[in-house]
């Protein structure tokens, strides 16, 4: 008796590293049809993903695989940044010093901090891309109205984070794009102060004590901008993208044209993988929401398994980005200025390229350009999906041919606007110069910034009222404001030199 | 089944909102509000009561040989004194727009970072700044004055000398 117990022990103890690998995998090896839906519905991080995925949101061009870009970027940027918090000291003028040591001394940390800094960037331009194949494709419309309200979200916690980072280095950067980013936030004294309320008001100065924690960059802005670095704003962003991503599938999935399944024909005979068992079953009740499953009304036929058509296109661009932000280290150092000097500005003190074109408009008006502007886009951007409900063209790039033309006559005409409006500044200049004792509040509301922006808007009106259509009112606009924000963000970033003057090419800048 | 509309309500009639229900609902919005003044108790936090900020007071001696119209600034400090018929005052050097450095040029001052111009005196030549530099309160006499780069004073309020 007692042998047999202690043979099935040690048999036991043998099979023990199987077993634990069996029941870490519930359904044993996803081979066939019934096991692949398990494993996507059995895992608490894959079943977010339905257990069959429709062909048309594996096409390339249904989404290129932004989001997939946006969601890898993070985990690396996640990944880096705790790797740079072993070293980093977040005090002024010890945190330069421990930036230093990550480059100089800590094994492998330059290029652990320059594939963050890279992958950040990879992020925000994903972000945006996603953003724009979304509104493209018109994939905001219902039911995934709410999703876009969350990308908002995500996208503005992304620049969030971005800004954030910025500041930690304590080098020359950092500080005077934190002072700007300060005392952007406010700006809104431009209009408490022309009203003369700003005594009993002072939202902006409210807004600039919270960010700062004091009423100058200091340790206290520092440690604030360290902890939404590294935990408000990531816990922020990975709640966020749970929900955005839950979402996608409680919404059916990708949005697709109504005639997806005519136009795909049925899959190819040699689609792997075939059924191989209980072919009349699809196992995808696990899938079944509100009726919004592939399944509805159709045949499964245009539907593979997630695992593995969808986890390897996934995984694909997975490893695409983690390429891109590996090459980008290699290939580029992320800077570290000199430390910190709150007597001597940067000459120019220029933000990250992505809120150049912003700074852009910041130096015509700090509150339309850093506050104002973007709360119109941000609440215009926000509407679209409940101010669009037509119907047709959704799941398809600009709606069909005549989107096409459509778009790119805005991108003629939001190009020459922005460029038109820009060089009438830079070469005229502006009221001030003009009438020198202008009041500041006809500046805020009368100055180039606003000017593109009205002039985005009537052309945008006037497209409505000339196609009938809320959505090609939509197109024009978003173009519109695309084409404004890269124009602006080219200007700022390569034409604007020493005092914000105009320059062809930095070659010109006067030493300083 | 009879309706007793003037009759006085059964102790067997359901109630508008039943008890369960009610203490139910009372419980829920009891934890609704203990949760958001909770919430309102933390949101105050972020706010300082005591900004840990450098003291704005500082001391400065201005050179005899100053001559009228030139600034002086004295080092580290973000402030320029002039001393002219007038009196002693004395102009910030950050500037209105978004708190850069401005710099002295030939005409005034010059800010770095999104080129406002100001004159000597801190009034706006050009550019997005939204208003003059801050005049600062100066105290003092006999070349040995106390600048408060806290207190702001109307342009033109002068320390006679």
């Amino acid at each position: 008796m007692s042998h047999s117990a202690l043979s099935e022990f040690a048999a036991n103890l043998r099979a023990a590293p199987r077993r634990v690998l069996e029941t870490m995998f519930r359904s044993g090896k996803p081979t066939t049809d019934r096991t692949r839906s398990s494993f996507v519905f059995g895992n608490v991080f894959l079943h977010l993903h339905p257990a069959r995925t429709h062909r048309w949101s594996l096409r390339w061009t249904t989404t290129w695989g932004l989001g997939i870009l946006c969601g890898a970027s993070f985990l690396i940027t996640l990944v880096t940044g705790v790797l740079l918090m072993f070293y980093y000291k977040p005090y002024p003028d010890v945190a330069y010093q421990s930036i230093k040591d990550i480059h100089f001394v800590v094994p492998t940390g330059q290029f652990i901090r320059n594939i963050h800094r890279w992958a950040a960037n990879v992020m925000v331009v994903g972000v945006f891309l996603h953003m724009a194949r979304v509104f493209y494709t018109a994939a905001y419309r219902a039911p995934r109205e709410f999703n876009w309200l969350i990308g908002m979200g995500l996208f503005i916690v992304t620049l969030a984070l971005s800004f954030t980072g910025y500041l930690l280095p304590w080098d020359q950067l950092a500080y005077w794009a934190t002072t700007i980013g300060a005392n952007i936030a406010q700006s809104p004294r431009e209009i408490t102060d022309a009203l003369g309320i700003t005594d009993k008001f002072d939202i902006g100065g409210l807004q600039r004590q919270l960010l700062l924690g004091s009423d100058v960059v200091g340790e206290e802005a520092l440690i604030r901008f360290y902890l939404l670095h590294v935990m408000i704003l990531p816990l922020a962003l990975a709640l966020l993208m749970a929900v955005h991503f839950w979402r996608i599938r409680k919404d059916g999935g990708l949005a697709r044209p109504d005639d997806a399944d005519q136009r795909l024909g049925p899959p190819p005979a040699d689609t792997y993988p075939v059924f191989t068992e209980a072919p009349q079953k699809t196992y995808q009740l696990a899938a079944l929401v509100k009726g919004r499953t592939p399944a509805v009304g159709r045949g499964p036929e245009n539907t593979v398994p997630t695992m593995p058509h969808l986890f390897y296109a996934e995984l694909g661009v997975f490893m695409l980005t983690i390429l891109i932000c590996l090459g980008l280290a290699i290939w580029m150092d992320a800077p570290l200025k000199e430390l910190a000097n709150p007597n001597v500005p940067e000459n120019p003190a220029k933000a990250p390229w992505y809120f150049l074109g912003l700074q852009e408009l910041v130096s015509y008006s700090a509150f339309m350009g850093g506050v104002g502007i973007p709360m119109i886009v941000i609440i215009g951007l926000g509407l679209i999906p409940y101010l669009d409900r037509e119907k047709t063209g959704t799941g398809e790039w600009f709606g069909g041919p005549g989107g096409g033309r459509l778009v790119a006559s805005s991108v003629v005409f939001g190009l020459a606007a922005v460029l038109a409006v820009e060089v009438f500044a830079i070469r005229l200049g502006w009221l001030r110069e003009w009438f020198p004792g202008i009041p500041q509040l006809v500046i805020t509301f009368i100055n180039p910034g606003t000017l593109i922006a009205a002039i985005y808007a009537l052309y945008s009106l006037r497209v409505v009222h000339r196609f009938n259509s809320v959505r090609a009112g939509a197109l024009a606009l978003f173009t519109c404001f695309l084409c404004g924000f890269v124009v602006l963000t080219i200007i700022g970033t390569h034409f604007r030199g020493p005092n914000w003057h105009f320059y062809w090419s930095p070659a010109d800048w006067p030493m300083h | 089944m009879t309706t007793h509309a003037t009759t006085k309500r059964s102790r067997l009639d359901p109630e508008p909102v039943s008890r369960r229900d009610f203490l139910g609902l009372a419980s829920l919005w009891a934890a609704a509000a203990a949760v958001g003044m909770a919430t309102l108790g933390m949101l105050r936090l972020p706010k300082a009561a005591v900004l840990s900020s450098p003291s704005k007071k500082f001391r400065v001696t201005l050179p005899e040989s100053l001559p009228p119209g030139q600034p002086f600034i004295p080092p580290g400090r973000s402030v320029a004194l002039y001393r002219n018929a007038e009196g002693v005052f004395a102009v910030s050097l950050v500037c209105t727009h978004l708190g850069c450095i401005v710099k002295q040029n030939p005409d005034g001052f010059a800010c770095p970072c999104h080129g406002s111009l100001f004159t000597a005196a801190g009034a706006v030549r050009k550019g997005p700044a939204p208003r003059a530099l801050a005049w600062h309160k100066v105290t003092g006499s006999g070349g040995h004055y106390i600048v408060d780069e806290g207190v702001t004073v109307p342009p033109g309020t002068y320390l006679k000398a």
